[in-house]
């Protein structure tokens, strides 16, 4: 079995888990720019983020074997200081000439508030004027629905924005059809309590089709498991998917999406 | 595909998980929390699961969401509890 993680923050794993993951057949993770588990307190801290997931985090990764890229933004639980933000978004461009960089992500909103919002449209404006791939986050729980509504009204209401070049992440049942209705990429994360199960992750593959979706675990320092995506394969074999079905879906469909982005070169 | 029988690979999952929400139920009386609303969405998903809907998961996630289109003044916390409040006083 082979896999692309096209989710994961590994600045919070430990380094058994890159191991563990080079065992199951990951070739490749992706990690996406998040919430540190607390506010940051200047623009430096973001700067020292960016250093670790571009220069640092991919180097950890190659001792076991593993591609490692990145995503810059600034997460949405961050979003409520907007001249903060702003001072974020002024910092970006000079790390997308990074040879690693993939795009803008993970972008989006949480509580849905006024200044989330704005500061969405500001990352979703830098993205489009740096010609970027765009990975959405959309909120947790009894705010999904009302967030990814939101988030589409604002990529859509954008011209520049290709739907093809954006991925909206952790779909549920309630919120996937929305999505793929629009063009964009869907993300289904697969988390032991909140968001999908392996079990609710295929029922969606077999109701939607293998088009424009991708798993992935996002595995960070909460409740989450770093071999979530080999685990669903295996559940999907079990269901009688095919060895080649199961392939395109944790390798061939992140890796079709994400080979938009130049920078992605995956060694054979 | 060959799918082998559903019942096969999930039946005792989920009796394992209604038999826990059941419990649960249970619970929430005896400690006198049956009038908060995540115990009130449990109820209305329970009738769901019940009832004539199709896509049964899509039902119930949205039974747990909010489904207003206004942004809010400002975030006052960073995390969801799972099921929507009402809208603000």
């Amino acid at each position: 079995m082979r896999y692309i993680e096209p989710h994961a923050h590994m600045v919070s794993r430990v380094t058994d888990d890159y191991e563990r993951m080079a065992l199951a057949g990951c070739a490749v993770v992706c990690e996406p720019a998040f919430w540190a588990g607390f506010d940051r307190s200047s623009v430096a801290g973001f700067y020292d983020y960016f250093s670790q997931l571009t220069e640092y985090e991919p180097k950890r990764a190659a001792k076991h074997g593993i591609q490692h890229f990145s995503w810059l933004g600034l997460n949405s639980k961050e979003a409520e200081d907007v001249k903060l933000a702003e001072a974020v978004v002024a910092l970006i461009p000079q790390f997308l000439g990074r040879s690693n960089v993939l795009g803008i992500g993970e972008i989006g909103l949480n509580k849905n508030s006024r200044n989330e919002l704005r500061v969405l449209e500001m990352q979703v404006d830098l993205a489009a004027r740096h010609q970027q791939l765009i990975l959405v986050h959309t909120p947790h729980l009894e705010d999904k629905l009302k967030g990814t509504r939101l988030i589409l009204d604002v990529l859509k209401n954008d011209p520049r924005i290709e739907p093809g070049r954006v991925i909206i992440d952790h779909v549920e049942e309630h919120t996937v059809a929305m999505v793929l209705d629009t063009g964009m990429w869907a993300g289904m994360t697969l988390y032991p309590e909140t968001k999908c199960t392996p079990a609710r992750a295929i029922d969606m593959l077999e109701t939607y089709g293998r088009e424009r979706l991708w798993l992935n675990s996002a595995c960070d320092w909460g409740c989450s498991d770093p071999l979530a995506v080999p685990k669903t394969a295996l559940a999907m074999q079990r269901r009688g998917h095919l060895a080649t079905i199961v392939d395109q879906v944790i390798y061939q469909n992140p890796q079709c999406f994400l080979r938009q982005c130049k920078n992605f070169k995956v060694a054979d | 595909m060959n799918q082998p029988p559903m019942l096969n690979l999930y039946f005792l999952e989920a009796r394992h998980q209604v038999i826990e929400l059941a419990a649960l139920l249970d619970r929430l009386e005896r400690a006198g929390e049956t009038g908060d609303f995540r115990a009130q969405a449990l109820l209305e998903a329970v009738k769901i699961l019940g009832g004539p809907a199709k896509n049964k998961a899509q039902a119930v996630l949205l039974a747990f969401s909010d489904p207003t289109l206004e942004p809010i003044p400002a975030a006052t916390t960073k995390a969801a509890c799972g099921a929507w409040s009402g809208p603000a006083a």
